[in-house]
């Protein structure tokens, strides 16, 4: 639809009455309906975000890609970085149908202008590594995700369907790894609850700051962006992977993780927020070399680029 | 607009997603959806065919399987590393492919008892095809120097491709009609994957060599760096060669024509300039000698399992 010049402010209220109207209404808003400027910037932050997340996320497993220790783990390593490449691509595309540009919002992950969940800031110290993270960091990510299947814009709902599913993949794909580990010698069954050890709290932070300090969160429920708080969806993941956690044998480094008989929800103990303060402002162990790979790969490969472009011109 | 509801991921989804985890211990094997929990070749009746000595098969299967696994490992170092996220996707893609001939032709080499020193230096638990793959020093490896030479840039990357995919699908084309009906099977898999490897590696070669100046130097520099590698290719060894008169093997010279008209044709079509054919030379990596280059690959490939022999992955 496009607003003809005449009566502008009486046209933006109708379009708006008619925007608010959908919301309501629990229906989704697609790339050509008119939306709130507001509503548009927040989701293309949101999307970019959470694309810079995938791609980002190929390089902590993706150390291992070379020294998985069997061509079986190999290979299902290999599919799964290849899996996130994928959500990459269908994120930047829900986000290029509101504007954005995939080039542009690349440039801007390069130069910081946009952010990445924290998590991948953290290295991979051992094997056992991919198999937590398949187990907490994709299992936290699915709790935020799968909402998102619901959330009021179309293109970004849809993609997330096909996210999650691949996402569920790789959790049980990493849980099979620590239940295999903890099947296994000593020292495998050591670097699992080393893995958990270091893993477990930045997991819990990925669902991002206490409500009371998350200064967009309201907006973004009024939209249908947002379905669920943080808090509520981080005492979800507490309450799915306590179980987990006993089945696979590990202890999760919480002195004061304890069910609450009357609620049937588990209390845990205080998150240290400075800690992902530190992190989100670039001091955490791997943000250089994080970004410098993204770099590198663009600058080291910009006459592959080039020569397409050139080709594609000639052949045309 | 499209209700939610017709998206299909309601509630239901959102209450699901994490049951089964819990219910984990013995049943994970359905998880690792397209990987094979199985041993590869798990259910595929594996008795040598009479008239076949199954010394020679399995050391055949060891050439053919260590290419395809050292040239998976070249590929797989440009994940995070690629021009385009389209292009991470398919070198993941063509890695995996490979990765997955190599897992049957490894545990095919295993089935007939060609395990080589392997064996001693690890546990039963480990498969055969670990076994042959982490357990086996750079002289054991018979892969030939055309798959296992660094990748260099993506240009060369791409040139490489384009010569290792054309001269596999050739051997494996003429190879589905081996004697060995597990040879024969692994072949027929592997052409339809070696066609799209070549098709994807010939587009870039025609985009790099036609496209700006410094993507042709490039992918000159490329095809000069990669020629010479071709001099060895195309010599049997007498295992191949048994094979052949078994009806077993393919014998790569018979290739040659194929391999060199493909070759010749997208170098010509990317306005690239085709080197002379190198003259051929005995078997070297075939037999065992490796630049240095492959000592270094497999130590990052094997490092970690053999840190721990005894170790269940």
């Amino acid at each position: 639809m496009t607003a003809p010049a005449l009566d502008r402010t009486l046209d933006e209220a109708a379009l708006q009455a008619r925007f608010d109207a959908t919301i309501a209404a629990g229906h989704r808003i697609e790339p050509r309906d008119w939306m709130p400027e507001g509503y548009r910037k927040t989701l293309v932050r949101q999307i970019a975000q959470h694309a810079h997340s995938e791609i980002i996320g190929m390089q902590p497993e993706g150390d291992w890609l070379l020294a998985a220790p069997s061509l079986r783990r190999k290979a299902v390593l290999l599919a799964k970085v290849q899996d996130e490449a994928g959500h990459g691509l269908y994120l930047y595309s829900a986000a290029e149908t509101l504007g954005a540009d995939r080039a542009d919002l690349t440039d801007k992950l390069i130069e910081r202008r946009q952010k990445y969940s924290s998590i991948f800031n953290y290295p991979t110290l051992t094997y056992a590594d991919v198999g937590v993270i398949g187990w907490l960091v994709d299992g936290a990510a699915i709790c935020n995700q799968v909402p998102l299947c619901r959330s009021s814009y179309g293109p970004y709902a849809r993609a997330m369907i096909r996210v999650c599913k691949e996402e569920s993949f790789h959790q049980r794909q990493g849980y099979e790894l620590l239940m295999t580990m903890m099947g296994g010698t000593p020292e495998q069954q050591a670097m699992v609850q080393d893995a958990v050890d270091r893993w477990w709290w930045p997991s819990l932070m990925m669902f991002g700051p206490p409500d009371d300090e998350s200064p967009n969160s309201a907006q973004s429920m009024a939209w249908g962006i947002k379905r669920h708080s943080n808090d509520e969806l981080r005492q979800r993941f507490v309450d799915m992977t306590v179980p987990q956690a006993a089945v696979l044998g590990v202890t999760l480094p919480d002195p004061e993780l304890a069910l609450d008989e009357a609620t049937g929800r588990y209390r845990f103990g205080p998150i240290d927020w400075s800690e992902l303060q530190r992190v989100i402002s670039g001091q955490g162990p791997c943000n250089d070399e994080r970004i410098a790979r993204r770099r590198a790969a663009r600058d080291d490969n910009a006459w592959v680029t080039e020569a397409a472009t050139a080709y594609a011109e000639k052949h045309a | 607009m499209v209700t939610a509801s017709e998206g299909g991921c309601g509630m239901a989804h959102e209450e699901t997603v994490y049951d089964a985890l819990d219910h984990a211990h013995g049943g994970e094997g359905q998880w690792a959806f397209g990987t094979g929990f199985d041993e590869p070749l798990a259910g595929v009746d594996t008795t040598v065919p009479d008239g076949i000595d199954p010394a020679d098969l399995g050391e055949y299967c060891l050439m053919l399987g260590d290419d395809a696994l050292v040239l998976a490992q070249r590929l797989t170092e440009w994940m995070t590393a690629a021009p385009e996220l389209e292009e991470e996707v398919a070198l993941g893609n063509t890695a995996l492919d490979l990765l997955g001939q190599a897992r049957l032709l490894l545990a095919r080499a295993g089935s007939v008892g060609v395990l080589g020193r392997s064996r001693e230096r690890t546990t039963p638990t480990v498969p055969d095809e670990d076994a042959l793959a982490y357990f086996r020093d750079p002289d054991e490896f018979r892969c030939t120097g055309l798959m296992a030479a660094p990748g260099g840039d993506f240009g060369r990357t791409m040139v490489r491709l384009l010569a290792a995919s054309t001269l596999r699908l050739a051997v494996l084309t003429r190879l589905r009609d081996s004697r060995d009906p597990v040879l024969a099977a692994i072949a027929a898999k592997g052409v339809h994957e070696l066609t799209y490897h070549r098709d994807h590696a010939a587009r870039w070669v025609l985009r790099l060599g036609d496209g700006t100046p410094e993507s042709h130097r490039r992918a000159q520099a490329g095809v000069d760096a990669v020629w010479p590698l071709l001099a060895e290719v195309l010599s049997a060894t007498d295992v191949e060669r048994r094979l052949v008169t078994a009806g077993v093997a393919v014998d790569p010279a018979g290739t040659r024509d194929e391999v060199r008209a493909v070759l010749t044709q997208v170098l010509d079509q990317a306005t690239l300039r085709v080197p002379e054919w190198p003259a051929d030379v005995p078997p070297r990596g075939r037999t065992g000698e490796h630049s240095p280059e492959l000592t270094t690959l497999l130590a990052t490939l094997q490092g970690l399992a053999r840190q721990h022999p005894a170790a269940t992955w």
